[in-house]
Formats: C-alpha cells, structure tokens, sequence
C-alpha cells in the first residue's frame, strides 16, 4: 500500500518538478516586486531589511501618484463604458436589422484588434496635432475606446443568438415598443456579456501605456506616472505602487469572479 | 418600410461605425500621409516621395532595428511554446479538477501586476546589484557583481516571462476541449503513451499554440515598455526606434514611416497564421 503510494509520487515527480520550476520562474519578479516594498532602506535590493511601511506612506502622501491613480480610474470607467455602449448598439444593429455591407461593417469594427497600439497611438497624436486638439485625458479616453470598442462589440455580439431573437420578438408580439424590447428584454439577457465586456475594458484601459504616454500631457494615467518614476532608477516607491496594483487588481479579479461567472454557476 | 428599417440599423450601428472611422481609419490615412512627407532640417516638408522608405531599408541604422525585433520575437516565442506546452499538458491532463482552475489562476497570477511593473521587477531580479547577482556572489560561484539587464537576453527574460503565461492558457484552453475518446481508441488500438501524444494529443492542440504564438509574435513585435525597461538603449528594437524619432527627433514623417512597416510585417504574419485564427460567428 505504502509502495504503491510512493511508486505513484515517484511517476508524478517529474511533473511536479517541472511545474514547480515554471512556477518559479513565474512567480520570482511578483515576490522581488511585493517583498521589497517593505524594505527598509533606499534601494530595494538584497539584503531585506525591514518590514517597514515607509514606503507606502510615501506613496499615499505623493500628489501626484494620487492623482493619477484617480485619472486612471476615470479613463477606465468612462471608456469601458463608453466601448459597452457603442458595441452593445452596435451589435444590436448587425444582429437585427439587415444591413447593406454589413460583412463590411463587422470587418472595420474588429479591425483595430489587428493594428499595434503603438500605431493606433501614433496615428492619433499625429491626427490631434493637425487638426489642433491639445493632449490630454480626453485625448486618452478617445484611444481607449478604439482599442476596447472591437472587443466589447465582438463579445456581446458572440452572444446575440437566435435564441434571444426569438425572446424579443415575443416581446413585439405581445406588444413591447422597440425602445421597451431594447431596454427591458435584449439588455437583461445580455448582462454578463455586457458586464464582462465592460471589466475587460476596464483592466486593459488600466494597463494601456503607450497611447496614454503618446497622448496626454500634464494630466497623465498611473502607468505612464509609474513610467516617469522608472528614471530614478530602482527605487522601493515604485515596488510599493506597483504592489498596490497588483493587490487591487486582485480583489478586482476575485470580484469579477464572484459577479460575472458565479452567477453563470449558480444557474 | 423596409427602407425605414434598414435606416433604423444604421442608426445603431452607426456610432460605432464613425468612432472607428475618425479615430483610427483617418489616422491611418493621415499617418500614410505623412510617411510620404520629410522633415529637412526641422521643417515639415509636404513632397510627397518615397524616401522615408528608402533611407529605411537601405540604412543599417533603421533596418536593423527591424531584424532585431524580428529576431527576438522568433526566439521569445520558441522559448515561451517549449516551457508553456508541458506547463499546459500537466495542468490538462495531471491536475485533478478540482485544482486544474486555482492551478491555472496561479500560472498566471503575474498578468494581473501592470506591464509597467512587470518589467520593472524583472529589472530587480536581473541587474547587477539585483537578486540573481547578489545570490550567486553568496554561494561564491561568482566573484563580483554581474549585470544581466540591459541585455537582449534580458529582454527575451521579459518577454518569455509574459508570454509563457499567455500561451499556457491558449494551449491549456485547446488541450481541455480535445474529447478524452480519440486518445482511448488510440490506446484500445495498442497506440503506446507516446504514440498516443504525437500522433493524436499533439496534432489536434496545434490550433491552441498556433493562436498563442500569433498573438506573442504580434504583441512582441509592437511592444515599447519591455525592451527599453529590460533591453536599454544599446541595441534598439523596432518600436523603440520609432519612439526615438517621436521624441527625440520630432521626425514624424519617419516614425509614422517606420510604423507602417511595422503594419505591414504583422499583416504578413495575420496571413501566415489566418488558417488558424477563424472567428466563431465573425
């Protein structure tokens, strides 16, 4: 019994060696980044010295950290928002009526999917400065909508199938006005697509660096902040926000969990 | 009627639509413009000509930036598919269930930090006062200080880094689907475990590693943060040379030159790999 039991741990070893370096591996730069951020010291470098918190003090006294983290929260939700809206109508539109070109229509919106970020920053700073529009975070909400509409759009229009056409037209039929079918039927039926369109959004607008960095000026995201901190070189400040980031985008992740796919399970 | 309705779809459509016409066809049409102009001596100059492209491919000191993205994409993503597949097979097929999803949760635990902040604890790991060099100064296996970072390979580290979490979860998400029958008759029929994997298991999680080592190669290619974090300024990868010339140079016309190559080489690649990317309901 007991043989057999180390016979089956010695045939697994090799796996189980081998997951446990990947995980290493993966894992190394997260711990560095967490474990410094309580160093006590001005270097976040080996030996540890600490725990201290001084360096999360220092961050949640910097104004400027602050403020960005609270421009990155506006960018987020306002063109995650906006990205649901545009596709969900969007989506409506293709998936309902017939339209000429559509093929066409469907092709232009998920487009942007395929293109660079970099590109699609460069080609709108290039664009704002001929037609004279200055940098700044309304400049940054209008690229992230371009780079989260084609997602938004492609997964609430994965999720208009007939099934549900056939839901609104009973609504038609037992007499819904069309702005009623919209409102009380098609967007109930959609909400996880919509919910999990708009974290999706959300999270990438959060992380996007290179449109905000290329677009904005004075009023900049956190990424692009923690950017400018990177030129004091290693400095535990940047290990104590980049740990905060992290740490949200965890309970983030944990409540998505619970509001987007526990309701699926729970059905 | 019928008029009406079609109308009435476009007037959904329609905000979407003139979103992505302003905001990225347009751009692309002014940037193409501009590729054909060239900046002499701080001026815009508005002739329109192919020299932006000349002076970039026949100039070692753009092309090469070019070949360099190029290669270092193609070494990431051998790299990132050798340690990812097995990652993805044990998770598949060894995990009992009821851990396969917090086992696949840990693998990729690390997305959830900003890209920013990966590269940058990458950076705490790899430079010569960094963990890696600290440790083997202690176990003697070194006599002073080594730095790692500001390296290719360090960019490659980055990039492995974040790109074996990727692909774990494109092959993890293939291998899952693939019915547990095939590989039972192939075993019914004597298939050995091994005959099992390359002949059955293997083929049909091509399309898993082929859409992860699409989406790699494309983010590699485009990608700015990681190799000026990891890589440093010695030896300049493709994005990094066109954000020299946005702000050092205010050379428009070049960078928005060098970023329709750029385009074209991952229109390329999208071909290369469109037999595996299909779209459900697309």
């Amino acid at each position: 019994m007991i043989r057999n039991h180390i016979l089956a741990m010695l045939k697994y070893a090799p796996a189980a060696a081998y997951v446990g370096l990947v995980y290493v591996f993966i894992f190394l730069p997260v711990v560095v980044l967490v474990l410094f951020s309580f160093q006590d010291a001005s270097l976040p470098i080996p030996p540890f010295q600490g725990p201290s918190l001084r360096w999360y003090k220092a961050i949640f006294n910097d104004f400027r950290i602050m403020d960005a983290l609270g421009n990155s929260l506006l960018v987020g939700v306002v063109s995650a928002a906006l990205s649901c809206l545009l596709g969900f109508l969007a989506a409506y539109g293709l998936a309902r009526y017939r339209i000429r070109a559509a093929g066409m229509v469907q092709w232009l919106l998920v487009a942007p999917l395929s293109v660079s970020y970099l590109i699609i920053g460069m080609g709108l700073l290039i664009t704002f400065k001929t037609m004279g529009i200055p940098k700044s975070l309304f400049a940054v909400i209008i690229g992230h909508v371009v780079i989260n509409l084609p997602l938004a759009f492609a997964i609430i229009y994965s999720q208009m199938g007939e099934h549900q056409a056939n839901i609104e037209r009973a609504a038609r039929d037992l007499g819904a006005a069309e702005w009623q079918v919209l409102l009380l039927v098609s967007l109930p039926l959609l909400w996880p697509a919509l919910m999990a369109s708009f974290f999706l959004s959300f999270t990438l607008s959060w992380d996007e660096f290179i449109i905000a960095l290329l677009v904005s000026r004075f009023d900049v995201t956190l990424p692009v902040e923690i950017w400018s901190l990177l030129r004091s070189g290693l400095n535990p400040k940047t290990n104590a926000v980049g740990s905060v980031v992290f740490i949200v985008s965890i309970v983030f992740l944990a409540v998505m969990e619970v509001v987007v796919f526990g309701r699926r399970r729970s059905k | 009627m019928r008029a009406n309705r079609k109308l009435r779809g476009w007037g959904f459509v329609g905000p979407s639509f003139l979103w992505t016409a302003a905001f990225f066809v347009v751009p692309l049409l002014i940037m193409a413009a501009y590729s054909l102009f060239q900046r002499v001596a701080g001026r815009l100059v508005t002739d329109l000509s192919f020299s932006n492209y000349l002076t970039f491919f026949s100039k070692p000191h753009y092309f090469n930036a070019l070949i360099n993205s190029l290669e270092v994409t193609l070494v990431t993503t051998i790299i990132s598919i050798i340690l990812a597949y097995p990652l993805a097979y044990i998770l598949a097929y060894r995990v009992p269930p009821r851990w396969q999803r917090i086992a696949l949760m840990m693998a990729i635990l690390p997305f959830w930090t900003s890209y920013v902040v990966r590269s940058y604890s990458w950076l705490l790991v790899l430079s010569s006062n960094g963990v890696i060099s600290n440790t083997l100064q202690w176990l003697r296996i070194v006599d002073g200080p080594i730095s790692l970072a500001n390296s290719r390979a360090a960019t490659v580290v980055g990039f492995v880094h974040f790109f074996t979490m990727l692909l774990t979860l494109t092959i993890f998400a293939n291998l899952v689907q693939i019915s547990p029958n095939y590989s039972k008759a192939a075993a019914d029929l004597g298939a050995s475990r091994f005959q099992t994997f390359w002949r059955i298991t293997l083929p049909l999680s091509i399309p898993g590693v082929m859409v992860g080592a699409f989406l790699t190669i494309v983010l590699a290619l485009g990608d700015y943060i990681t190799p000026q974090i990891l890589g440093g300024l010695r030896e300049l990868l493709l994005p990094q040379a066109i954000m020299l010339q946005i702000q050092r140079h205010a050379n428009f016309p070049m960078a928005s030159a060098m970023s329709l190559v750029l385009m074209v080489v991952i229109s390329i690649i999208f071909l290369l790999f469109s037999r595996w990317l299909k779209m459900e309901r697309m």
